[in-house]
């Protein structure tokens, strides 16, 4: 079973104490691969929150890929970060070209257009980027949105950490979700490696979702583009989070109640049981049944963690005003927010929802009972 | 001079023609009679006839040849009183001493033709091989990388709906607050009805006998009213008894209207005193037991009480048209119908049409799909049974249903309305007596819910036919069950509450099984339909067809 580090907080701090966190619960991972999100960037990237920032993996021939297609499409690149990459003697992990995250400058046509034209064609540079990289596994490219950074390897997490220089390079942002992969049904991959990111929105996840293809058959045929990959079943969570927030306008909260619907009779404490008895029929091919933990943001900064319906996976938040993590174990929160009071660490059951807002000075507990 | 065809019995059949062949134990024969007396076709009939016997009497052996008269049964040979293996005798015979035997080289389809009448029959398809449904397993099981979900002590829910959902953004909803609510002029919302997924086909009061029907019924209702299982059954054509039409049971039943319109007098008249709206309107535009044939109840079976419900006269062949007759092009007049029914009940009921599993449904789904007001579509495919049809269409006409769904949700698929127009699958579930198993692998092959027809007949009333031709007399209003007959003596046979009894049974095991299947493929809260990576087969080419895996 994969484990989940997430914390956010008011200040910057290094993605490294995540991945001590995700240590701590060493035994939950096998070393098949750490993905990282970094969300509003510190550092270098603190004064270029406006620029969007590919992040990915590129071979030499890649490199020529990107830049000819980056500057075909009109995108400048504004700032370059590659981590100084220290090789881990005996970590096994291979290293594969260069490691970037570039913030380039919007084409000239789009500067002034809104956001949504902003945010499609990033996503739709992506998507074309991706095409033409994954054949030869030449260029993987993970996100590409303002003030928001990915990276991922197959290894050990802290020896990824290590390899990637975390410790050390000053990298740091004020949320940042980490996963240590525990690979079981799909290929190691680096498309499979979570946190999945789209317009945004990001999750990640820990369990498999058995409920698989019939979601994926129904996001892939909403004929929105960003909705593909799938190397791994969870990636639909990302994506269902981003149908449900972004396409059909619904707050957060409803996240929970798609993926996993209340019974009809237990609609009857919510006030607005009609509307979910439509939400649930219209959207039933999103029902998950786990086993599931979700941890995700969405583009405002406000993190959550949700459970599937039997609750047959850990999951735990704690924190801090100002400092709030939002882990698969105790001992990861232990780790990352040691000066909390334990006593109000909260374990969201099959019904709750536990949503930090951006700042990180409260946890908000939300009830699907109550709405 | 006497001609040769009397002596030598030149042009009658011998028994080898016959596909059944009675084996009749002189020694353990008592000649009660009852065997005769039971036979539906007068296939078997007492004889006597003389016999040599070795014979000795006294205290010393004296064997001398004695020719003596003795009671017998015989098989008649001729094709009209054909033995149809349906067992009969055997069940009343009080010391074992006959019973039909299948004769797999008999040639009967060679003489059942006489007088230029092809031969018709009830029943269902002559193909005991087992069918695509029946070879599917469910190959993916969570071990462990994950814990399977536990069929006693998880929450399960094996429901489906039945009617047209709206696409997400089509919902009329907004937010307020940080709530969404639905607006106040929300516009048509199409009626969804929640229900178990195996539903009792149409099978209608007037091919049914008073005491089957009556028996599945009140199964029915128990299971909605006791159990908490939302099982519902169609009338089929042919309208039902007005009093349950009004009363509160009515909500179980789906109202068949078909080419004949028969029975729909009684129902229209009695919509105003409706206290319940019917579950749903099937529109039948065909049966996959009989593509391209209307329903047909013979006459014999038209008896008082048919004949009121269907406002027919009396002992009148009751044949629907082979198609509505209104109906010259899918567009329109289809469109009308489904708007037709939707508007008498008020667009509160879901209305959807039944089609014999054929290569043009795509054409039909195509048009569904379109039309707002479609609640569903059933497909028949070519396994579903019949009372009464021309053996040919029942043998050799139709298309299996396995493929037809699969194709039909992938178009669907392909569309992005995969969920909003549910497909209902027929012919054939339980055909070789894994009810469950069927209907989970057509769940997982696209279906929403699987009617069955043959399978609660046999489990709910011990139907003798099988797909050896054995009985198949539902045309003739003989059913040595009392299941499709009219005829009092026959149908007090069956005791309704023994068939309700049963009905319980199938359903409540069926529920257990189901969850038994979805369980170790972590499915629980939601059917898995399109689950499609939980099948296997052992056959290449049915994989490919399907697209699913091949597993050896």
């Amino acid at each position: 079973m994969c484990r989940l580090s997430a914390i956010t907080s008011d200040t910057y701090f290094s993605p490294m104490e995540n991945i001590l966190a995700l240590d701590t619960m060493k035994e939950g991972h096998d070393g098949s691969g750490l993905g990282i999100v970094l969300k509003d960037l510190g550092g270098e990237f603190e004064d270029l929150k406006t620029y969007p920032i590919l992040s990915g993996i590129a071979s030499h021939d890649g490199v020529e890929t990107l830049d000819r297609t980056m500057a075909a499409a009109g995108f400048r690149e504004k700032h370059r970060w590659e981590p100084t990459i220290r090789e881990v003697p005996g970590s096994g992990i291979r290293r594969r070209g260069h490691y970037f995250a570039k913030a380039y400058q919007y084409p000239d046509a789009y500067e002034e257009k809104p956001r949504e034209d902003q945010e499609r064609l990033l996503m739709e540079t992506r998507l074309a980027l991706r095409a033409l990289g994954e054949k030869k596994e030449s260029l993987f490219v993970f996100s590409f949105y303002p003030d928001v950074i990915t990276l991922k390897e197959v290894g050990d997490p802290l020896a990824v950490g290590e390899f990637f220089g975390l410790d050390h390079n000053g990298l740091k942002a004020k949320i940042v979700l980490a996963q240590g992969r525990q690979n079981t049904n799909y290929a190691i991959y680096l498309y499979a490696c979570h946190p999945f990111f789209l317009q945004g929105y990001c999750t990640m996840t820990n369990g498999e979702n058995t409920a698989f293809v019939p979601i994926r058959e129904f996001l892939c045929s909403r004929g929105f583009p960003g909705y593909m990959g799938y190397n791994s079943d969870s990636e639909v969570f990302a994506h269902i989070l981003h149908y449900s927030h972004r396409q059909l306008h619904y707050p957060l909260s409803y996240y929970k109640d798609v993926i996993t619907p209340l019974q009809d009779p237990e609609m009857r404490g919510r006030a607005d049981a009609e509307a979910l008895r439509l939400i649930k029929k219209s959207l039933r091919p999103l029902c998950i049944d786990g086993p599931n933990c979700i941890i995700g943001f969405t583009p405002d900064g406000t993190l959550f963690m949700a459970q599937d319906a039997k609750k047959l996976r850990p999951g735990v938040v704690g924190g801090v005003p100002g400092k709030v993590a939002l882990m698969s174990e105790e001992c990861g929160l232990d780790r990352a927010v040691p000066q909390r009071d334990k006593s109000r660490d909260f374990s969201p059951m099959k019904y709750d929802m536990a949503m930090v807002p951006p700042g990180a000075q409260e946890i908000r507990l939300w009830n699907q009972l109550n709405g | 001079m006497e001609p040769a065809e009397r002596l030598d019995q030149n042009h009658e059949l011998t028994l080898k023609e016959l596909p059944y062949i009675i084996r009749w134990r002189e020694d353990r024969c008592t000649r009660c009679g009852r065997c005769t007396a039971v036979c539906p076709v007068n296939a078997i009939e007492p004889t006597v006839f003389a016999q040599r016997v070795i014979h000795s009497e006294g205290p010393v052996p004296t064997p001398k040849t004695v020719r003596r008269l003795t009671q017998g049964v015989r098989q008649n040979v001729d094709i009209e009183r054909y033995c149809t293996g349906c067992g009969s005798c055997s069940l009343v015979c009080p010391t074992v001493a006959i019973e039909p035997e299948y004769h797999p080289r008999h040639k009967f389809l060679t003489f059942k033709n006489k007088g230029g009448v092809p031969y018709k029959r009830g029943g269902r398809r002559n193909d005991p091989s087992p069918s695509t449904v029946d070879q599917l397993k469910f190959t993916r099981i969570s071990m462990l990388t994950d814990p399977a979900l536990d069929a006693g002590r998880h929450e399960f829910r094996i429901r489906t709906l039945l009617g047209r959902n709206l696409p997400p953004k089509k919902l009329p909803l907004e937010q307020k607050n940080g709530h969404l609510q639905v607006r106040k002029e929300p516009g048509f919302i199409p009626p969804v009805r929640e229900i178990f997924p195996i539903r009792i086909g149409s099978m209608s009061v007037g091919a049914l006998s008073p005491h089957m029907w009556e028996g599945l019924a009140m199964g029915v209702a128990y299971l909605n009213e006791v159990e908490g299982l939302p099982v519902v059954m169609c009338s089929g054509e042919g309208g039902m008894p007005p009093r349950l039409l009004k009363s509160r049971f009515a909500k179980y039943f789906i109202l068949q209207i078909a080419s004949g319109y028969f029975g729909w007098d009684e129902i229209v008249h009695a919509i105003p005193e409706m206290t319940e709206d019917p579950a749903a309107i099937e529109i039948k535009y065909g049966q996959g037991a009989k593509p391209g044939d209307g329903g047909l109840l013979m006459a014999y079976k038209v008896l008082n009480l048919i004949a009121k419900i269907r406002g027919v006269p009396m002992y009148v062949d009751l044949a629907s048209p082979p198609t509505h007759q209104t109906k010259y092009s899918i567009e329109e007049a289809v469109a009308k119908m489904i708007q037709s029914m939707s508007m008498a009940w008020g667009f509160r009921v879901p209305v959807y049409p039944k089609i014999s599993g054929t290569k043009t449904a795509l054409a039909v789904l195509n048009n569904l799909a379109r039309n707002p007001y479609a609640a569903a579509l059933c497909i028949d495919g070519e396994d579903g049974g019949t009372g009464a049809a021309y053996n040919v269409s029942m043998d050799k006409m139709g298309h299996p249903i396995a493929s037809n769904i699969r194709d039909c949700y992938l178009d669907l698929v392909k569309q992005g309305k995969q969920n909003e127009l549910p497909l209902i699958a027929a012919g054939g579930m339980g055909k070789a007596g894994n009810l469950a198993a069927n209907t989970a692998a057509m769940i997982m092959l696209g279906a929403s819910a699987v009617d069955i027809g043959k399978y609660i007949m046999q489990a709910a009333a011990d139907c003798f036919g099988d797909e050896y031709n054995r009985c198949n007399l539902c045309n003739t209003g003989r059913c040595p069950r009392g299941i499709t007959t009219q005829d009092p003596k026959l149908y007090r046979r069956l005791d309704p509450d023994k068939v309700a009894e049963r009905v319980v049974d199938v359903f409540k095991s069926a529920d257990v099984e189901l969850k038994k299947i979805f369980a170790p493929l972590g499915r629980s809260t939601e059917l898995p339909i399109g689950m499609s990576d939980a099948l296997g087969v052992a056959d290449k080419a049915i994989a490919d067809r399907l697209k699913i895996s091949y597993v050896c």
